[in-house]
């Protein structure tokens, strides 16, 4: 659809939020806020084990306490339910996934049992008096040792290998014949880590009795998914299940998985005969087995390289720990591949990706999801690199870079990135920082002892997906391209009201949506309404719809413009039949009885609450051929994708590439070991920016992610799956006072894949966590010391500082220089 | 919650009470300028009183161990962490929430700075961080760099990393000059 008309009034413009009139009066509605009448609340009962055999579940003591209405077991909901949807072939695709556990738990803190009460405090106190017995099995804490196979998690599987699949292009064994140096680096690791929003989980369930229906009133941040899996999972056709979200605090992509619970709901409802059942989740539950970010480790890594330090080839194998059950996996196994050779020119490649499970939380979409493992890895190779060939890194990286006049590029594995200019960002980052000046610091402070570094991290957010990437990992699944859906109307009185498939946490849709709209009828945005949240009933929903994977401003946007010159046009032939004109002398603006539409011939108008009145209320006055006019208007947005080429495993997998490019100044402490952050630059280009304060906001957001992974920020267990960070005290999210100012740059490579030229650009790609591993290095490599994990704070700089526990380059890294 | 609540007096309780045997403390707290006089559980934290008692769901719980902040109120004048105290304890004293922050419809001028400064995203955070911008700019108009970052340490925000909050609350602290 062509954006026939716009104005750019509003578009590009930094609008207030529209969203902060309720947020900041304290008036938000979030999913705890809500009450309602015979509700009841629910309380998880917990493996304390990491892999236990359940030997017996005794309910008895808790169902005798007052106030206590039910309990719900794994051993009872089995029967009545189908195991969750597998997304993975065989093995993965043979293992049953059940919300509560039926005959073992896997990992600590997998929900066992429920207790329904008719307070949150009597639930707290019932559920403690629920006996488990258990008999402890050995837990693998470890992906290369669960891949052994020495003890099983899923015995259906046979094996806690999920998922194995090669990915090869090009001529691997040729480039690194001809290379003239060959890298071997050993062993990286990507830590598990997650977003942690601030608001847990929660959710609302009822299986009302009377019309057969089960209602959700939660904070799923990918409701249309949900429904698809709980849908299957309780035998209920789709149609009978609604769903709404209304303000949600954050998700960061680790609200999709909050199914399960989702289904314990349910079924706890319909136990209770109806009554509405609320479970708010607690931190430590949210930290031990909400959903954490992908653990990943990257074996064998060969990098081939010419004379001028150009990567031709890399070969590695990369092992993906998704924890106790695939649930959203195994897509990260292949999403990754969506920034395949991150920002970098080399064709030849050939990655051995397997996923295993482990005696872990499961893993779930964490923001960077399964691509910043593999970009981290990728920067870590280049520095690797680049250190032992002793190019500087800027100077690696304008040798590697994908060059401005090679965009729309197609990488090795079919995937068109859109635009870019990495050298321009380069420079700009460079400049903000002051590159020279500091590069002179470092070398005066290095003299003197202090062990300051620069680091530069580069990386992709490439947003709307290719859900046929899907059948990459598994051919047989149902699932290819994007949409998503939007509606747009004038009700009964003129209001322009919009709805819109997607449930933000924070990303200003209301905002963003009116601007679009607001340009289409030239009308100020503060006569839109947005609807909040997500509802199945608005039928605006498609199988994609939600708010996860940098897209809104992509999939989302262009369906509200879509449903929005819908409306105009039909607006446009109601005005012109109305004042006796030619569609084409009609104006929109707005006049002294609010917006209106103009005879530009004659002078003559109309407003909106005349236009809806004709419509809705005022029928016989409109002529037979105009009454497929509504004023009411969906539209369902689809991406131009085609199916992947699965052999081969071939094919756009996104429609757009945001890039951010960060530099940081790092100095280690060398008597803490304290990694301290000097000064920091964020460079960020999302194509054409529609309110750029909200970019601004969501790049410095998603550098607070990164930089609390980098340095603060791990999910620990110990050797037998205990989990050591289960508290906020524990796990340290980043704070005010850890948090550097932060300097932004901005550059505009505008999208020719998007209508507007916008690129979805919400997760920012984990570039902290690639800029300060590769500060980190450039600060420790004369010391001998290559950074070989993606968190690293004063205990593990000082594990490889003075105990030579880790990071030893001479251990980890080979160099092999060829006389050519 | 307890659900016995409105002025003091029993509602009439359909079933059993779950917890007739606990016996309920009354307390009398001043919240936003409005006398409330209720009978809590000894074991009610003051969040779950504001928020499931009286209603005001501006306040927000995110951790339950002290660290996040989302439940910050400012009580006889100093911010506390609502989930770390018992409504008991808060007998006798007046509280300030989120909800009343604005006067006659009239956005607090740390509200205001907190909208003009996009200095917030999902706003689950943001009223315990305007309780405790609120705190600090009662005690320190000009307050450092420095001194704005210590006064919200203790409010953790997963969406914003800060940087506009930090400009939030720079603008408040000139825009109450004089105020």
């Amino acid at each position: 659809m062509s954006p026939e008309g716009d104005k750019k009034n509003w578009v590009g413009k930094p609008l207030p939020r529209k969203e902060e009139n309720r947020l900041l009066r304290g008036r938000g509605k979030f999913a705890d806020d809500i009450k309602m009448r015979e509700m009841l609340y629910l309380r998880f009962v917990r493996s304390p084990y990491a892999h236990a055999k359940i030997v017996s579940v005794d309910v008895s003591a808790a169902e005798a306490v007052p106030g206590v209405v039910c309990t719900l077991t794994g051993a009872e909901v089995a029967p009545q339910v189908q195991p969750f949807i597998e997304i993975a072939p065989d093995p993965g695709g043979k293992i049953k996934d059940y919300a509560l556990a039926v005959s073992k738990v896997r990992y600590q803190g997998e929900p066992v049992a429920a207790v329904m009460a008719e307070s949150p405090g009597i639930a707290d106190d019932a559920a403690e008096l629920v006996q488990v017995e258990y008999e402890a099995l050995d837990p693998v804490v470890d992906a290369e040792e669960a891949l052994k196979d020495a003890s099983i998690l899923h015995e259906e599987a046979g094996t806690n290998r999920v998922w194995n699949g090669v990915f090869e292009y090009g001529d691997v064994e040729k480039a690194l014949k001809e290379a003239a140096s060959v890298v071997s680096i050993d062993r990286l690791h990507f830590h598990r880590f997650s977003s942690t929003p601030l608001e847990n989980n929660v959710v609302i369930a009822q299986w009302n009795p009377k019309d057969e229906r089960i209602y959700y009133w939660c904070n799923n941040s990918f409701p249309s998914f949900a429904i698809q899996f709980l849908s299957a999972h309780l035998n209920v056709h789709i149609d009978r299940i609604r769903v709404e979200t209304s303000d949600i605090g954050g998700s960061f992509g680790i609200k999709i998985t909050s199914y399960p619970q989702m289904a314990v709901c349910a079924l706890a409802s319909k136990k209770a005969g109806g009554r509405p059942i609320k479970w708010v989740e607690t931190r430590s539950e949210h930290i031990t087995s909400s959903a954490h970010g992908n653990e990943r480790t990257f074996r064998d890594t060969r990098v081939a390289l010419d004379k001028d330090g150009v990567i031709t080839a890399i070969a590695s194998r990369h092992i993906d720990d998704c924890g106790a059950y695939p649930r959203y996996e195994p897509l990260g196994c292949v999403i990754w591949s969506q920034v395949f050779p991150g920002v970098y020119r080399f064709k030849n490649a050939r990655i051995d990706f397997t996923q295993t499970v482990t005696n872990k939380c499961p893993v779930g979409p964490n923001r960077g999801y399964s691509r910043m493992q593999h970009l981290w890895f990728l920067e870590r190779v280049v520095d690797i690199c680049a250190h032992e060939l002793g190019i500087p890194a800027d100077e690696m990286r304008l040798r590697n870079y994908i060059r401005p006049e090679e965009f729309p590029y197609t990488t090795p594995n079919g995937c068109v990135y859109d635009s870019g200019n990495y050298p321009k960002m380069l420079q700009v980052a460079k400049g903000l920082i002051g590159w020279d000046d500091w590069k002179k610091k470092q070398a005066a402070a290095r003299k003197e002892g202090h062990l300051i570094g620069l680091g530069i991290g580069t990386t992709l957010d490439s947003g709307t997906n290719n859900f046929g990437q899907s059948q990459i990992v598994n051919p047989g699944a149902p699932f290819s391209g994007n949409s998503q859906g939007a509606n747009c109307k004038l009700d009964i009185y003129g209001e322009v009201v919009v709805a819109v498939g997607s449930c933000p946490q924070g990303q200003g849709h209301e905002t963003t949506a009116a601007q679009v709209v607001a340009d289409v009828l030239n009308i100020h945005p503060d006569l839109i309404t947005v609807r909040t949240g997500f509802d199945t009933e608005r039928n605006v929903h498609t199988g994609f719809s939600g708010t996860y994977a940098s897209q809104f401003a992509v999939s989302g946007l262009s369906a509200v413009h879509g449903a929005a010159q819908k409306l105009k046009a039909e607006m446009k032939r109601l005005a012109a039949f109305v004042l006796e004109t030619q569609e084409d002398d009609i104006e929109f603006g707005t006049g002294a009885q609010g917006p209106e539409l103009r005879a530009k011939s004659t002078g003559k108008s109309i407003n909106y609450w005349g236009l809806a009145n004709i419509v809705n209320v005022n029928s016989a006055v409109l002529p037979v051929e105009m009454h497929d006019v509504t004023l009411n208007c969906r539209y369902i947005w689809r991406a131009p994708f085609k199916v992947p080429d699965k052999v081969r495993k071939y094919g756009n997998l996104t429609l757009t590439y945001a890039s951010q490019l960060h530099i940081a100044v790092v100095e280690i402490d060398r008597d803490t070991f304290i990694p301290h952050i000097l000064d920091y630059v964020a460079v960020d280009d999302c194509g054409t920016v529609i309110n750029p304060p909200i970019v601004e906001g969501q790049v410095y957001g998603a550098t607070a992610h990164g930089i609390g992974a980098a340095l603060m920020e791990s999910c620990v267990y110990d050797a037998v799956g205990n989990m050591l960070t289960s508290t906020f005290s524990d796990y340290t999210p980043i704070t005010a006072v850890n948090m550097p100012k932060v300097k932004y740059g901005h550059i505009e490579t505008p999208s020719p894949h998007s209508y507007s030229g916008a690129k979805g650009m919400g997760e920012g790609g984990a570039a902290p966590i690639h800029t300060i591993s590769a500060a980190l290095q450039d600060a420790l490599f004369a010391e001998g010391i290559i950074v070989d994990d993606s968190f690293n704070n004063a205990d593990s700089l000082f594990r490889a500082m003075v105990g030579k526990e880790i990071g030893q380059v001479g251990k980890l890294v080979k160099l092999e220089r060829r006389a050519q | 919650m307890p659900k016995k609540l409105a002025k003091g007096k029993k509602a009439a309780e359909p079933k059993p009470a779950a917890n007739a045997a606990i016996e309920e403390i009354p307390i009398s707290v001043q919240v936003n300028g409005k006398p409330h006089s209720l009978s809590v559980e000894p074991r009610t934290l003051l969040v779950e009183f504001l928020r499931e008692n009286l209603d005001l769901t501006g306040t927000h719980v995110g951790c339950d161990t002290t660290y996040c902040g989302a439940c910050t109120v400012v009580m006889n004048g100093a911010a506390v962490k609502s989930c770390t105290m018992f409504a008991v304890q808060a007998d006798g004293a007046e509280i300030l929430t989120v909800e009343g922050l604005e006067k006659d419809g009239q956005l607090h001028p740390i509200q205001k700075a907190f909208g003009d400064s996009y200095g917030l995203q999902c706003g689950y955070c943001t009223p315990g961080l305007m309780l405790s911008a609120f705190q600090l700019l009662s005690r320190n108009r000009q307050p450092s760099e420095k001194d704005i970052r210590k006064a919200i340490a203790g409010n953790t925000c997963r969406c914003t990393g800060y940087q506009n909050i930090f400009k939030a609350i720079e603008s408040a602290a000139q825009n109450m000059k004089g105020v």
